[in-house]
């Protein structure tokens, strides 16, 4: 049994996600020990590590960093140890360099990139809210089997601007091009709410837990 | 490209799906879990229940449909109806909500809304208004559209707006059970004064009524309740009238 390190720093769709990773994990038929934690000792031995988030960038990277050890055990875990890593909606949105939401704040500096407002227009409201169409840019193995014409469910207002297009795994079209995902080597990171988006995020959640990075 | 929205709406008393509904195989109507399931299958994008219960233990019952919808489908659930604080809003987040709708609390006191935004995101936070024609512009009205408030709902929509809602929930309360189609004005009005989502609420009596909401109301969404629930429209039917329309719509295989 592998072991699974769901971070607990009081993220409104923390249980949603649990739900659905258990019943990815039931899909992809793997025996998996999910754990919701705010223990960086547990993050930093976890064989795999989802983190969730909605709302304010700023105010989630201020609860992530209040939790003691956390950032650096995230550090280890995935920057060192290379520990497959999923970051869903502001929990992705933290991969980056930096949040523009109300003031300049410091993300992971993962990916290079800043996280700013979509910009309303007179067809365009803000949040993006609802079902979208996944454009996938890069082939990559939690990408696959998700069926023709996949659609997810997105709700933001911000978006992630990656500055190395390599890092773009799929976008979405709403005005402007979004950055529905990314991926650099261990990290996967997904702007729509898998855990919201029916087959299709319970595939993707499935492809995670089975996904073994090289 | 961003897909019009069909959300099927279930009044919910006491922990019970209230007004009738018709769907064969169904093996208890009344259980509001069941329902969610069935439109879940039928490729519903988002659900809505709406608690109409007055009693403290009802209240309790409520989190707990909530909890065995969010375990069993997984899409975005909103939920509405006796919300009075940012304390409820955590309550319900934390049951497995991923919006919940204000109504009445938001109209008594605004501030609610900022209050709500702050603790869930603004994109949790639904700000239901129930309106209604008075001369030659459109009045809130609350409990259940009983009361009115003098309170002019295109400034009230803006005002939630620019406390925090991430989304308007607008029912027509002239429109409303009347199976005429949506209020198209009233969408107008409110949809060209803000720049969040709204959802079209009251009056939908046919598959052919919802793509006005959307293309000439300019609604991203539109919620309806009693066409879907005795059948006379299935999700499916929606789907293809609101795409025949011109309004896209999320591609459903079932």
């Amino acid at each position: 049994m592998t072991t699974l390190a769901l971070i607990d720093y009081g993220s409104g769709n923390l249980h949603s996600a649990e739900r659905a990773l258990r019943a990815a994990a039931v899909l992809a038929g793997a025996d998996i020990d999910i754990e919701m934690t705010g223990n960086a000792e547990t993050v930093r031995s976890a064989d795999r590590i989802v983190l969730p988030g909605v709302g304010h960038f700023a105010d989630c990277a201020e609860s992530l960093r209040a939790c003691d050890g956390m950032t650096e055990a995230l550090e280890e875990a995935v920057g060192q140890r290379g520990a497959p890593f999923l970051g869903i909606c502001v929990g992705m949105q933290l991969m980056a360099t930096r949040g523009l939401e109300d003031g300049e704040t410091p993300g992971l500096a993962w990916i290079d990139g800043d996280v700013d407002r979509i910009t309303p227009g007179p067809d365009l409201a803000v949040p993006h809210m609802g079902w979208n169409g996944l454009e996938i840019e890069q082939d990559h193995p939690i990408l696959t089997g998700l069926g023709d014409e996949p659609h997810v469910y997105f709700t933001h207002s911000y978006a992630m601007r990656p500055q190395n297009s390599d890092d773009l795994a799929a976008t979405a079209t709403y005005g402007e091009t979004i950055t529905a995902a990314i991926a650099r080597d261990n990290m996967f990171g997904t702007q729509f709410h898998p855990e919201k988006s029916q087959r299709v995020g319970l595939r993707l959640l499935a492809n995670f837990l089975t996904w073994d990075p090289v | 490209m961003l897909k019009t929205r069909i959300i099927p709406c279930l009044d919910v008393k006491d922990g019970r799906t209230v007004k009738g509904v018709n769907f064969v195989g169904l093996r208890d109507a009344g259980d509001p879990v069941e329902l969610a399931k069935i439109y879940d299958a039928q490729g519903a994008d988002e659900l809505c229940f709406l608690d109409i219960t007055a009693s403290h233990e009802g209240r309790g019952t409520m989190l707990d449909v909530v909890r065995r919808t969010a375990e069993q489908c997984f899409m975005p659930l909103t939920v509405g109806g006796g919300v009075r604080s940012a304390d409820d809003l955590v309550l319900l987040l934390r049951s497995g909500a991923d919006k919940v709708a204000i109504n009445s609390a938001a109209v008594a006191d605004p501030d609610v809304i900022s209050r709500c935004a702050a603790k869930g995101g603004r994109q949790a936070v639904v700000v239901a208004i129930d309106a209604r024609q008075t001369g030659n512009h459109w009045e809130i009205f609350t409990h259940g559209g009983r009361k009115p408030t003098g309170i002019n709902a295109v400034e009230f929509a803006k005002e939630a707006e620019r406390r925090g809602a991430g989304e308007i929930l607008l029912t027509s309360m002239d429109k409303d059970g009347t199976k005429s189609g949506f209020d198209i004005p009233l969408l107008q009005a409110i949809t060209s004064a803000v720049t969040i989502p709204v959802v079209a609420s009251g009056g939908a009596g046919s598959a052919a009524d919802l793509a006005p909401a959307v293309l000439e109301g300019g609604a991203n969404a539109v919620l309806a309740a009693s066409i879907f629930h005795f059948g006379e429209v299935g999700l499916s039917e929606a789907r293809a009238a609101l795409a025949a329309a011109g309004a896209p719509v999320r591609p459903f295989d079932s």
